[in-house]
């Protein structure tokens, strides 16, 4: 590990309209679902329990919403570093199931420049292997 | 199925009590872990992952609904610096808005929740916002 992304771009490649990479995460497993729902402590099982998702008209269990803002908090970690990240700010508006493979993208909105810190607004957003927008966006990041 | 009385307005402002939560290494790795997190600092335990505060659960008196009729719209999160393992927060939530809205699933209720955390020193570390829809 070379360090957060971003650091390694100069200003103009942080203009705004800069696309940022890509993170593309592994497909969600219904184990990782389980281990989410352990781990953050929403045990809604909907999450986890076809039976139960089926009960609400649902296919069968969907992801938490909350896993892919996960994700895009770490796409912002990998980009600027976990101490840079001052704003997450997400809708969910398609539903994520297990089988899904989830892509970060994003690309710079706003960059300002304050005492040496470089201030990006960022638009952000997780998109499935079907191109769908299902966790869109805006952070912002302080850069030193 | 029986349809539970909608939310009363009257919620609107009741909080929950503060709440004392440590951030336990452990508790970040699993989180990172569940996540497939692979940030460094994240991984081994010594920074929370961006999201690590929807894991300091608080309930409010008298708020209540069914979970399978519960759809999460939307959520922010603001940062004067990330959690770090040792760390304790005093975190609260409170009932910042409650209205109702014409969806795509018919009405829908829509309940606002404002949380905050503070260090032990009472300065404000985080602060979160969430949007959740009942059907």
């Amino acid at each position: 590990m070379s360090g957060p992304v971003l650091t390694a771009r100069s200003d103009q490649e942080l203009d705004r309209g800069s696309a940022l990479p890509d993170l593309r995460k592994p497909p969600i497993t219904k184990l990782q679902l389980v281990k989410y729902a352990g781990a953050s402590g929403d045990y809604n099982l909907i999450h986890t329990d076809d039976e139960t998702a089926r009960s609400v008209g649902l296919d069968g269990v969907i992801a938490h919403g909350m896993l892919s803002m996960a994700f895009l908090g770490e796409y912002l970690c990998w980009l600027a570093g976990p101490e840079s990240v001052r704003r997450l700010s997400v809708r969910f508006s398609e539903m994520v199931r297990p089988g899904d493979t989830l892509t970060c993208r994003g690309r710079v909105t706003e960059r300002t420049t304050r005492d040496a810190v470089v201030q990006l607004q960022l638009e952000v957003w997780a998109e499935n292997q079907r191109a769908e927008r299902v966790t869109i966006g805006e952070a912002e990041v302080h850069i030193t | 199925m029986d349809q539970p009385p909608a939310l009363s307005r009257d919620l609107i402002g009741r909080e929950s009590d503060a709440v004392l939560f440590e951030v336990e290494r452990g508790a970040i790795r699993k989180f990172a872990e569940a996540v497939q997190d692979q940030t460094p600092e994240c991984a081994r335990g010594d920074v929370a992952p961006p999201t690590f505060p929807t894991t300091f659960r608080m309930t409010i008196p008298g708020l209540t609904f069914d979970l399978a009729r519960v759809l999460h719209g939307a959520q922010e999160y603001r940062y004067e610096r990330p959690l770090r393992a040792g760390d304790c927060v005093r975190c609260r939530v409170r009932v910042a808005d409650i209205y109702r809205r014409q969806g795509r699933l018919g009405e829908m209720t829509f309940l606002i929740l404002a949380m905050e955390g503070k260090d032990e020193s009472g300065t404000a570390v985080f602060t979160g916002t969430s949007t959740v829809i009942l059907r």
